[in-house]
């Protein structure tokens, strides 16, 4: 069983460290950052994993920490993003929405 | 009893590195920014939750099989947080948004 | 212990890849990504490794508070150059080269820094290379004196009973950055917020996100102080993840960072170089050295070091983060 957890530990690293094309692509600093976020999910999934088939069982408190702080580093860029640079990293109104809907082809369910 | 338990483990550790695959695919082919968020936010916490239940009839103690169910609880909020906040720094930047094929 | 023979290459790979990335890459906020990817990889390498607690304490800083402070920092310089007037927007699109500032150096400086850096490898490369087996230690001494202190994880014992001093001289040295830190603050505003004003929709994701994960993160932080004592965990991973909630309810504009006069926030600071110095120094009295404990009460002193640590790490760490204050104390 530690054979088959490791090896699907393996085939997550290999996945994941795919998305590192993305931080070197982009093209936007939203997709840099989503990578990383792919990278921080599946490194919890990693961790859990490891750490079963190692019989570690201190690897859960790590996948623990990791996903408690997933979230960290996409807030601070998104508030980064916004004017002030601490600013309200959600200023965006609704009628942003509603004219994105309004843009959407037709055929989609939430066309209106 | 064992066998069924390595069963168990075998197939929902399989569909969760499925999804992460899934997951990662999307962020590699999707046209635009809010499709690829899609692709990511969802498709890796699924599988992030398969790993979970693949993993949780290991644990020596129930209380440690909790403590995977609160990494894969932590993993969704995270997703769900930076989903929206991200999707709604794209709006802001209004950075250019797929219309569908041409 | 059999293992899956690709991991351990296939680790090494991923992490030396982002390594080269974060330093090759041509704009800083990929730079910074492939770091916080690399220090999240590095928490993985750890646990394989099974070193848990230099694991816990990456993951926490790595995935927490260095992604948090370099982001900002990224933030902070796009927002100085546009206030500048530099032709630069602000985090849309790739960013342009920085210009050139100084000429590169001539080839003999250039050749002397790679012979020298080649020279430096090597000699580790030795190093290690020539380490008997098994490694000496202490390793064994530890774990046979290991009741004496009281507590069973090994490395709690080593960090505050057998390397009290370096334990006791690095949170002073932490104590010291954010002075350093402080010390840049413009004159007219010393007394006031470290940082700049954090604002957020108060119905918003953010601010649910921030007081949502606080509570948790102070129940994670307890947890991880409280196994400290007899698994991989401490005072150092638990203000680190206290120091990561406490900023989030920050930037979620939910409570203010105190101003840096404020006598809580000096106590709160203090507190854990304060308690492991008045031990120290009652350790003559009681056990005829400073730092000695006496064994029957050695689990209780420790435990009372490691909470008064936690408390100013946590606020330390999340200080350094918050940075120098910037509001004019009103």
């Amino acid at each position: 069983m530690s054979e088959f957890l490791l090896g699907a530990a393996f085939f997550l690293l290999i996945t994941v460290a795919g998305g590192l094309v993305r931080v070197v692509l982009g093209p936007d600093q939203a997709d840099k950052m989503m990578a990383a976020q792919l990278l921080s999910s599946g490194g919890i999934a990693i961790l859990l994993i490891v750490g079963v088939g190692l019989q570690l069982e201190g690897a859960i408190d790590v996948a623990l920490v990791v996903a408690l702080l997933a979230a960290f580093a996409a807030v601070a860029f998104v508030k980064g993003t916004s004017q002030a640079g601490t600013g309200d990293p959600e200023a965006v109104g609704v009628d942003q929405l509603t004219t994105l809907r309004q843009d959407a082809p037709q055929g989609r369910p939430d066309s209106p | 009893m064992t066998a069924a338990l390595d069963a168990i483990t075998v197939v929902f550790v399989l569909a969760g590195c499925f999804f992460f695959l899934a997951g990662n695919v999307g962020l590699l082919r999707f046209p635009d920014t809010l499709t690829r968020l899609h692709a990511l936010t969802k498709a890796d916490n699924l599988g992030l939750g398969l790993v979970v239940i693949g993993l949780m009839p290991r644990m020596d103690h129930p209380l440690s099989a909790l403590k995977l169910l609160l990494v894969w609880a932590l993993g969704m909020l995270a997703a769900a947080t930076v989903g929206q906040l991200i999707a709604r720094s794209v709006l802001r930047r209004g950075l250019p948004i797929w219309k569908g094929p041409q | 212990m059999t293992a899956f023979p690709l991991l351990d290459p296939a680790l090494c790979f991923v992490i030396l890849t982002t390594a080269v990335l974060a330093v090759a890459i041509r704009t800083v906020f990929a730079a910074v990504v492939s770091f916080i990817v690399f220090g999240l990889l590095m928490a993985i390498a750890w646990v394989r490794l099974g070193a848990v607690d230099v694991a816990l304490t990456e993951a926490a800083i790595g995935a927490g508070l260095t992604g948090v402070l370099l982001l900002s920092t990224v933030a902070r310089i796009a927002k100085h150059r546009a206030d500048r007037g530099d032709d630069v927007p602000i985090l849309e699109g790739p960013e342009p080269d920085p210009a050139p500032t100084d000429p590169l150096p001539g080839l003999a400086t250039q050749s002397l820094a790679i012979v020298l850096s080649a020279a430096v490898a090597a000699a580790l490369v030795a190093a290690v290379a020539l380490l008997p087996v098994p490694a000496p230690g202490l390793v064994a001494e530890v774990g046979s004196r290991l009741s004496e202190t009281g507590v069973e994880s090994p490395v709690t014992a080593v960090l505050l009973a057998y390397r009290g001093y370096d334990t006791l001289l690095e949170i002073v040295v932490l104590l010291f950055a954010l002075l350093g830190v402080w010390s840049l603050t413009a004159d007219a505003r010393w007394g006031g917020q470290p940082g700049l004003r954090h604002l957020a929709r108060p119905d918003g994701v953010m601010a649910y996100l921030g007081r949502l994960l606080p509570p948790i993160g102070l129940l994670v932080g307890v947890y991880l102080f409280w196994i400290g004592g007899y698994r991989p965990g401490g005072a150092f991973q638990a203000g680190t993840v206290l120091a990561a909630v406490w900023l989030l309810a920050v930037m979620a504009g939910l409570v203010p960072i105190p101003k840096v006069s404020g006598i809580r926030l000096r106590l709160a600071l203090v507190i854990g170089p304060a308690v492991f110095l008045a031990i120290g120094l009652a350790g003559y009295p009681l056990h005829g050295a400073f730092l000695g404990y006496p064994p029957a009460i050695a689990k209780v002193l420790i435990i009372l070091i490691e909470a008064g640590l936690t408390i100013s790490i946590a606020t330390i760490l999340g200080l350094l983060v918050a940075g120098a204050p910037e509001e004019r104390p009103s």
